[in-house]
């Protein structure tokens, strides 16, 4: 074969581009309206509970149909795609969930989201506890992006099966009494290991983590890693410090299975019944029971959480300005925020209502969970929903916040001193943040 | 690939002079016409991302926000001055280097395997390219779970040869390996494919020849298959460089969990594609400085696009039968 070396080059060249560009992206795909019933599409992460309520809805609404996207996600997966077809223009759901992390960069850019409030919405004030109301709202307070769904609780969700196994007490009012202070979580769990039953005392350390720092921020000063001002307070706010010196006497003690957090391992440890302890925001009751699966039915329990309270998570449900229904889609979000389908929600994947007539209702202050060995899930949850303490979240709280739990991963999985994994924690929030 | 540089064809008889104005439009259109298909197509979906992407680059350009100053080189500067970038270039080039080359020798070897005269050959050859048409994700899943810290198998064999159990997505030598084995498990078989069709278009009577000449069949593969496959060689090269510089499903799936962009906590295997994601979609949405790094991708594939065309023709016009033909013009 002849050879012409700069044709040669040439030709890479264009190969090298066109194999470049073949990688290109593609858009998600859309419905086509038409005159039959409308069809909503409705984008969640994780468990939110909504198929018997979609049911009825569509019963009553003989026009509309609902289509639910994302069911079971993780939010790392859900939150980049929701934000591209946001900037694309099309493509999202026309009601979209946002977890409260990322509420703050949503809003920031408002113009993405209907106005809820040109919709009727303000009438619905007082179905909702008053923080959760104000999330939603832009920082003007002329705009609505989103009506609350859920918050997040917090309490120790265990297994009894492993608790007998190690001698430690069972039942749901002993435990919460083994555990008042977080020291005291670490001597049962120190008690745990020693007894050897081939499981850990807790799943990851960061998921702990993030529960301490939220329960330690609300108590004091309401903010994280950014304070109200939305300065970037990670080195200088003493809640971060404390969670994670508390956190770094849990890897510490051996605590720790070091399954990453919503990683296949994690979801395997479950089923593998490999940790005895997760700390449990209402909403996770409805990931443990889809990871560990119908085997471990009745082998978990819900106790008091360590400390003092605190509220992880919880969501709004926004309609996006591309949708092509607007009114039909607000209409549905108007349906699922309501106190009647907040319970609802609870009764399928247990949600905790950010509704106070939905918290006062006996159908939710009574409710057990037949999954947690019938744990009174109304009460434990419930009380104390309404003095939740919210903490407020910064522009770039979820990039930093990756930042951080990542320091604590390392910390956990050896690869850093604590002392390390603290400078790299605050250097590289603090990089995250000026991104 | 042909001889002919001239670009008019050699026209023997004289075309009829063009009538009418229509006729002459056509003699001078049409041509255009007819090639026109693909260089629209490589405008819209090449060369208009491409610029696209440039002037992104330029800007402080956040996914969601709706105004985006023009900000010059700034992205570039910054980029060029950010460990984590420089970090996932290492990553990148030397998850490339350990699996290319593997694949690349373990090809060849094949290749010349399945070239001889085996029984059920075609079956063979099929066989071989089955990992390929089998999805990137599946590959990808299960490979990270074969690969687990805790429940994986790798680490479960290792227990039972009594070593330690490898942390093989939070070790970074380690998870460049892991990844390394699935690129190669899923393009070994593609390229012995491709190297296999090369070698069966050798003229056999080199071979004859040889042989009459005493030539055993490890001399006859490296006088002249070998030598005989260089540009076959040198485009499977390139495929792989460009393959392995984008590098992005394999390392992301490998790892799950939370913010599996990153490549484990501490970025031990996430490739310069990951970190474009990472920048320009979750967490910091930072169109602009993703654009950045998307360029100098680009440019670092034509650097290394362009040093292995000069090293494999180095390497290969030593000794071959055609090596008078190599020396440069």
């Amino acid at each position: 074969m002849a050879v012409f070396p700069r044709r040669r080059l040439a030709a890479v060249a264009l190969a090298a581009t066109t194999a470049l560009l073949v990688t290109a992206g593609c858009g998600g795909g859309d419905e086509e309206g038409g005159d039959g019933p409308v069809t909503l599409t409705v984008d969640v992460f994780g468990q939110f509970g909504y198929e018997q309520l979609y049911q009825e809805y569509m019963a009553a609404n003989p026009d509309v149909k609902i289509v639910e996207r994302g069911t079971g996600t993780n939010l790392d997966e859900y939150s980049p795609k929701l934000t591209q077809w946001l900037a694309a223009g099309r493509g999202a759901g026309d009601v979209v969930a946002i977890e409260e992390g990322l509420l703050v960069e949503y809003k920031a850019n408002p113009g993405n989201f209907v106005n809820l409030l040109d919709h009727g919405a303000a009438d619905l004030k007082g179905n909702f506890l008053e923080w959760k109301w104000n999330a939603g709202l832009t920082a003007d307070g002329k705009q609505l992006i989103g009506l609350g769904t859920d918050v997040g609780g917090i309490a120790m969700c265990y297994r009894k099966d492993l608790f007998e196994k190690a001698g430690l007490p069972t039942e749901r009012d002993e435990v919460s009494k083994l555990w008042p202070t977080w020291p005291d979580y670490i001597a049962t769990g120190e008690k745990f290991v020693a007894a050897k039953t081939g499981a850990s005392f807790l799943d990851a350390a960061t998921n702990t983590f993030n529960t301490i720092l939220l329960q330690t921020a609300g108590n004091s000063g309401g903010y994280s890693y950014y304070d109200t001002s939305e300065k970037l307070v990670v080195d200088s706010n003493p809640a971060v410090r404390q969670a994670y010196d508390t956190t770094m006497d849990i890897i510490d003690s051996g605590l720790s299975g070091k399954y990453g957090s919503w990683s296949e391992e994690w979801v395997s440890a479950f089923k593998q019944s490999k940790f005895a302890t997760i700390a449990c925001p209402a909403w996770m009751t409805g990931v443990i029971e889809a990871n560990a699966g119908p085997a471990a039915q009745g082998k978990w329990d819900i106790a008091q959480v360590p400390g003092n309270g605190g509220n992880w998570g919880g969501s709004h449900l926004a309609v996006p300005k591309q949708s092509k229904h607007q009114a039909k889609a607000i209409e549905l979000a108007k349906f699922l925020t309501s106190a009647k389908g907040q319970i609802g929600a609870f009764k399928a994947k247990g949600p905790l209502p950010s509704s106070p007539q939905a918290l006062d209702d006996p159908a939710i202050t009574g409710a057990t969970n037949t999954y947690f060995s019938g744990a009174p899930v109304g009460s434990i949850f419930g009380t104390g929903a309404k003095s939740l303490k919210p903490v407020y979240m910064g522009p770039k709280n979820q990039a930093v916040r990756t930042e951080v739990e990542n320091a604590v991963r390392t910390v956990e999985l050896g690869q850093r001193s604590p002392a390390q994994g603290w400078t790299d924690a605050v250097t590289n929030a603090k990089k995250a943040a000026a991104k | 690939m042909t001889v002919q540089l001239d670009a008019r064809p050699p026209v023997a008889p004289a075309p009829p002079p063009p009538t009418g104005r229509f006729s002459r439009l056509d003699t001078r259109l049409s041509p255009y016409l007819y090639i026109a298909p693909f260089f629209l197509l490589f405008a819209v979906f090449g060369v208009y991302p491409l610029a696209y992407t440039f002037w992104v680059s330029l800007h402080d350009w956040d996914l969601l926000g709706t105004e985006h100053p023009f900000v010059g080189a700034e992205n570039y500067t910054r980029l060029l001055a950010d460990v984590d970038f420089w970090h996932a270039l290492v990553n990148t080039l030397g998850i490339f280097v350990i699996s290319t080359v593997p694949q690349l020798l373990a090809a060849l070897w094949l290749a010349n395997l399945l070239n001889r005269g085996l029984r059920a050959r075609t079956g063979w050859r099929m066989a071989i390219l089955v990992p390929n048409v089998t999805s990137t994700a599946a590959v990808a899943i299960v490979f990270g779970v074969i690969f687990g810290r805790e429940f994986g198998m790798i680490n479960w064999l290792l227990d039972l040869v009594g070593m330690d159990p490898i942390g093989w997505k939070s070790n970074r030598f380690a998870s460049w390996v892991a990844i390394s084995a699935m690129v190669d498990w899923r393009w070994t078989g593609y390229n012995a494919l491709i190297l296999l069709a090369a070698m069966q278009a050798i003229p056999r009577d080199l071979y004859e020849s040889a042989s009459i000449d005493g030539a055993n069949r490890t001399r006859q593969f490296w006088s002249i298959t070998v030598p005989l496959l260089k540009p076959t060689i040198i485009f499977c090269a390139i495929i792989a460089t460009i393959g392995g510089l984008q590098l992005f499903t394999e390392p992301r799936l490998f790892h799950s969990g939370t913010n599996p962009i990153r490549g484990g906590p501490m970025r031990e295997s996430q490739t310069l594609t990951m970190y474009m994601f990472e920048n320009a979609f979750a967490p910091h949405y930072n169109f602009g400085y993703g654009s950045a790094v998307a360029w100098l991708l680009f440019a670092l594939i034509a650097i290394v696009a362009a040093v292995n065309v000069l090293l494999l023709r180095r390497l290969g016009g030593r000794s071959g039968p055609d090596a008078r033909k190599e020396t440069p013009r």
